[in-house]
């Protein structure tokens, strides 16, 4: 099995990616609103993800 | 108004279900695929397989069940139900001898946390399939 060896930021969008395509396609009831769920679900995690970044850098000092 | 309701929520016969649960635990997306619901059977196949084997690329540690203090218990053991959660993707690792120790590091910590995460989401689209056979959702 090859190893894999990614950054924080590489993991978190490829965590957020597959979590985005199952959120969208489980919970919504016609396709044009799974998939905007997903896209939904995805930005949401993109902007926590630099959100949460910036306040860590900032808090740090 | 709330008998209609109360219709709705009665559980449907095990029979009806089951088979497309039971897939889906063992094969993630294979209950949409029993449904014939291919595409979204796909989608949900390859996005939860392809974090698993993230997960193990990354060297991500299992959780076997531990009792002690309430917070070890409460991470172990659900740890380990999201992990197994996966149906044959955990059994084949586990069975081919995956047993990668718990190490620090970032992508280790990433790995473990996809490797549960894979099989919490496989339990949402187990939840889906229920859904879908009882009649409940298209």
């Amino acid at each position: 099995m090859p190893k894999m060896n990614l950054s924080h930021f590489e993991a978190a969008m490829l965590f957020s990616l597959f979590t985005s395509v199952v959120l969208g396609v489980v919970t919504k009831r016609t396709d044009r609103e799974r998939l905007h769920y997903g896209l939904y679900t995805f930005a949401c995690f993109v902007v926590a993800l630099f959100g949460i970044g910036w306040l860590m850098y900032l808090g740090h000092g | 108004m709330a008998k209609q309701k109360e219709e709705k929520q009665t559980m449907p016969p095990i029979g009806s279900w089951a088979p497309a649960v039971a897939l889906g635990w063992l094969i993630p997306g294979g209950g949409h695929l029993l449904l014939k619901r291919t595409g979204r059977g796909l989608l949900l196949m390859v996005s939860v397989t392809s974090m698993f084997l993230c997960g193990l690329m990354m060297r991500g540690a299992m959780f076997q069940p531990q009792t002690g203090d309430l917070l070890t218990t409460l991470i172990n053991t659900g740890g380990f139900i999201g992990d197994i959660c996966s149906g044959i993707l955990y059994l084949v690792s586990v069975w081919l001898g995956y047993n990668t120790p718990d190490m620090a590091g970032h992508v280790h910590d990433y790995g473990t946390k996809f490797l549960v995460t894979a099989g919490l989401l496989n339990v949402l689209a187990m939840v889906d399939a229920f859904e879908i056979a009882a009649g409940r959702k298209d």
